[in-house]
């Protein structure tokens, strides 16, 4: 009667969950890799629910049925009582499968999804068709992006703002970040400080932001549609208020806002250290010398700035 | 196995006592002597003596000059603080005596005077105690903090407390607790009831565990002494490079977690040995109580983790205070490798925090079930299991960190074995209470609540483990409930069920069961209506340790805050329990007033100074209930009350 209970309730439960809870469980479907995330914490959940029912179950049992108050007759102690072969090989043997199932699942869901949105560090080993021919271009510093072709955003992080490089649009710099609809992405994150982490939500991406590292991560764009950018690695003081919003913008309106704002920035862009996949922020940044005070004569851009090849 | 009760017993009359004028003056009742007192003005010189020889080395140096900040007089401050006190304790009379080349005093005197409790103790029954204190005193000033992260979280907008001071609480109370989580079942119930379980006179290294509780209160002083000094902005993970930008509030961190670890070495050191070494005749290890399994288990994780969190601490005050760079990128270190060193003991010492808690759950059930426990072997297979897993899945807690992605299906892979010993724990648990009778009496309460709320952090732990949902739930409050409910709802749980079952014989006064009862439920219903919400807090997008978040969040944000308050209104009916039943109402506790077949019953109460009138034999194994004419557990040799054996 247990084991039957527990069959339909879990069946019910795994229906209710899949149908009712399923489309709204983080982060959404508003890229192909926040759906594959998605999907992946819904295939969890199908496990996870039988497994609460079950022992809660077993709880709820015990405690009613099986305690002192309802008399009866002492529990028999002996062999019987200590080991059951059945029980104790069919438990290791279930949860030995499930177990080995879900880590087999997470890893194809993993490859499968160029990384499932996650920062894969300077030498990704899943990516998007693309990617790194975009990638590479971008490095040189004069590529542009064409639609349908992957678009690199550089997300530099600095105690507590993001800022957004866009290299194939002559590496100009925006608080704002807006990416086109249908579009492979490739984030390409550092940081100036602290180590930091690039929380794009709805976009279904995360990827720590270290000084001195190109942490990449990948995604690909569906319609349009707003999300939220946060910082998920303390990073001082005012992590709580490192975000800001973005946009999923059609790939024509997303190519005139990247136009207009190359040119109005172009003024400004000459100023800009070259493009490079890591930053320093002084010629000797450590040690409490953050940022140069004020006047940045003393050094040369080159120094300032570090590295103008990529880490890889 | 051999039975070995022809092995020689070792039978010794009873303890000497010794008239106090022979007692070492250090250990003497009175104020000339060793004692908290001379421990307290000990650590003060050395403060003073250890800042003087800082400014003294290091004020010339140019980066102190820079910055006006002497970090090298702040760490030997601290540093010099804590050898005071441990000079001051008498903690260190016998390696200097040996040192010098005399021969210490003896010091197996039993002293029966009070303030035995306030000094350098060899009985680890005083230490039991003295740890009892010390956990509960670390426990309640974390509680505390915790309550005003909660306040501050009242609402998105409106601050009760600047975000300076806000990431200070949060980072306090996060290492102060995790600090405290790493001893408080060890410590206090390790220490007193595993030679009395596994029917030894003593510890094998009575003065490194009187050592491991005295640094253990000194690692106390060191990581409250980072708020005097601005506090640090790290969490208790404390990353570089944020370790390196603060100020020298991180010292006390650093020093606290290299002090507190050399005492969970020392202790865990200590324990392993005795468990291997001291057990008594026929004690074999398929006899052994699951609960000591799980202690050896701890002792092991905390014997082998815990340096690499040391060198960890080290490393990092050395960055500190005389400029390497091992966490520093631009200077050829990496913060890379502060998160691996701490990750790799830090994992561990997640399972520090969790076998305890399993053991005690194991312990427990078989009394308050009235049957044997079930898959003894399962249970030991899984914790022993588990401590070994657990040094090889430190990396999950890096899967976004831009460390080489290759690893990262490997260490999905461990991260979810590591769920196969951890269910052997639910199989024995579940197994146990099958058609039982079982008495839900306290401590068996706390123990249900344990399987309960450990659940809910189990599986949510796979979520975790998995890398693409680890995309949307890392760093967010999500992880915040998950390990709530498993060092919270597992350990805190098992750590008040360990108390209620086993004060009766530390104390010899029973806690009270109706205000207990008060306790038991306030603290079960607050604490899962506290941070089930924080699952959905951190699944819409909260991350951890924010000062501000999404006005739309505050609902749930306010549903948390207040039921965490009235979490800490159920500890503070703990403590007046605890109050109530020690002192003001005492009510003298039965021999064996569970009916347990344990060991640690079967010795008289109060336990006598050498814990055995003589070794016992060991004749069966220890969860022989339900079987009326089952032999007894142990041959004490000597009747010792009317106990000795109930079905």
């Amino acid at each position: 009667m247990f084991w039957t209970a527990w069959a339909i309730l879990s069946v019910v439960g795994d229906i209710v969950v899949w149908v009712f809870v399923g489309p709204h469980t983080p982060p959404g479907a508003l890229t192909e890799t926040a759906k594959s995330d998605q999907f992946d914490f819904n295939v969890l959940l199908m496990f996870a629910v039988p497994v609460l029912i079950g022992v809660w179950m077993w709880l709820a049992f015990a405690i009613r049925f099986w305690n002192v108050k309802r008399g009866g007759p002492d529990p028999v102690g002996g062999e019987a009582a200590r080991n059951n072969k059945v029980a104790q090989v069919s438990w290791i043997g279930i949860t030995s499968f499930v177990v080995l199932f879900l880590a087999g699942f997470g890893t194809w869901a993993l490859v499968v999804d160029h990384g499932s949105g996650g920062g894969e560090g300077p030498n990704p080993v899943w990516s998007p068709a693309g990617a790194v021919k975009a990638e590479t271009a971008a490095a040189t510093g004069n590529s542009s992006w064409k639609v349908g072709e992957p678009l690199v955003v550089q997300v530099i992080a600095q105690q507590w703002r993001f800022t957004y490089r866009y290299p194939q649009f002559g590496g100009f710099e925006s608080q704002q970040i807006n990416i086109p609809a249908h579009t492979t992405i490739v984030f390409n994150v550092t940081s100036l400080d602290v180590i930091h982490d690039f929380w794009a939500y709805q976009l279904g991406v995360k990827a720590d932001a270290n000084p001195g590292i190109n942490n990449v991560a990948y995604t690909e764009t569906k319609g349009t549609g707003s999300f939220v950018v946060r910082c998920a690695e303390l990073c001082g003081i005012w992590h709580g208020g490192m975000f800001n919003y973005g946009k999923v913008l059609s790939q024509s309106a997303f190519q005139n806002w990247a136009s207009s704002t190359e040119a109005a920035n172009a003024q400004n862009t000459k100023f800009l250290p070259a493009f490079s996949w890591t930053y320093y922020p002084s010629a000797n940044g450590a040690g409490g010398g953050y940022y140069p005070a004020g006047n940045l004569t003393p050094y040369s851009p080159s120094e300032t700035y570090g590295s103008a090849t990529p880490a890889s | 196995m051999t039975i070995s009760a022809e092995r020689p017993v070792d039978v010794v009359a009873g303890a000497p006592s010794l008239p106090v004028s022979k007692v070492s003056w250090t250990q003497r009742p009175g104020w000339v002597s060793q004692h908290l007192g001379t421990a307290v003005v000990m650590g003060f010189l050395g403060y003073v003596f250890g800042h003087w020889l800082g400014n003294y080395i290091a004020s010339g140096y140019t980066y102190v000059q820079n910055t006006g900040q002497n970090n090298i007089a702040d760490t030997l401050a601290l540093a010099f603080m804590v050898l005071g006190w441990l000079l001051g304790i008498g903690a260190l009379n016998y390696p200097l005596l040996k040192i010098v080349g005399r021969e210490p005093a003896e010091e197996e005197i039993p002293i029966k005077h009070w303030s035995r409790f306030f000094r350098f103790s060899l009985d680890h029954k005083v230490v039991g105690l003295q740890y009892v204190v010390g956990v509960l005193l670390f426990m309640f000033t974390g509680g505390l903090l915790a309550m005003a992260v909660r306040a501050e979280l009242l609402s998105p907008t409106f601050h009760l407390f600047s975000a300076d001071t806000y990431i200070k609480i949060v980072s306090e109370h996060g290492t102060v607790m995790m600090m405290m989580a790493t001893s408080i079942i060890v410590g206090p119930l390790g220490n007193y009831f595993v030679p009395l379980m596994i029917g030894a006179r003593r510890m094998a290294f009575p003065r490194i565990e009187a050592f491991s509780f005295w640094i253990f209160t000194a690692g106390y002083m060191v990581i409250f002494a980072a708020l005097p000094y601005g506090g640090f902005p790290t969490g208790w993970t404390g990353y570089a490079p944020l370790q390196t930008q603060a100020g020298p509030g991180m010292i006390g961190y650093l020093l606290g977690f290299a002090v507190i670890g050399t005492g969970m070495i020392a202790s865990g050191f200590n324990i392993g040995v005795t468990i291997i070494n001291y057990r008594a005749p026929g004690l074999t290890w398929n006899r052994i109580p699951v609960f000591v399994w799980s202690i050896l288990a701890t002792a092991s994780l905390l014997t082998l983790a815990t340096p690499v969190l040391f060198v960890g601490g080290f490393l990092g005050l050395l960055d500190k205070t005389v400029q390497t760079a091992f966490y520093v990128n631009e200077h050829g270190g990496s913060a890379y490798l502060w998160q691996n060193l701490f990750w790799f003991f830090g994992h561990p010492e997640v399972y520090i925090m969790a076998l305890p808690g399993f053991g005690i759950a194991g312990e427990l059930l078989p009394v308050f079930t009235r049957k044997p426990l079930f898959a003894y072997k399962v249970s030991a297979a899984g914790m022993m299991g588990v401590a070994l897993l657990s040094f090889f899945v430190w990396q999950h807690h890096l899967f976004q960190s831009g460390i080489n992605p290759d690893m990262r299906p490997l260490f999905m892979l461990t991260t979810e074995l590591i769920s196969i010993p951890t269910g052997f724990i639910y199989l024995v648990g579940l197994g146990t209470m099958y058609k039982a009778k079982i008495r839900f009496r306290l401590p068996m309460m706390f123990v249900m609540a344990l399987f309960f709320n450990f659940l809910i952090g189990g599986v949510t732990g796979v979520f975790l483990s998995d890398v693409p949902v680890n995309v949307t739930v890392h760093g967010g409050f999500f992880v915040l409930a998950h390990f709530h409910y498993t060092i919270m709802g597992g350990l805190l749980f098992a750590f008040m069920a360990g108390l209620y079952y086993w004060l009766p014989k530390m104390t010899g006064r029973m806690m009270n069961e109706k205000i207990g009862k008060w306790h038991f439920w306030t603290m079960f219903i607050f604490f899962n209506l506290t941070f089930f919400p924080m699952f959905f807090i951190g699944l819409l997008g909260q991350p951890r340790r924010v000062f501000e978040y999404a006005s739309n969040l505050q609902g749930l944000n306010d549903f948390a805050s207040i039921s965490a308050f009235l979490l800490g209104v159920s500890f503070i009916i703990f403590a007046f329990n605890l109050a109530w039943s020690m002192w003001i109402n005492p009510v003298k506790a039965p021999a064996n007033p569970w009916d347990s077949l344990g060991l640690e019953w079967q010795t008289a109460s109060p336990v006598p100074h050498d814990n055995f009138e003589r070794i016992p034999v060991i004749m069966t194994d220890p969860y022989r209930y339900g079987e009326p004419d089952a032999p007894a557990f142990a041959d004490l040799g000597v009747a010792v009350g009317s106990n000795s054996h109930e079905a």
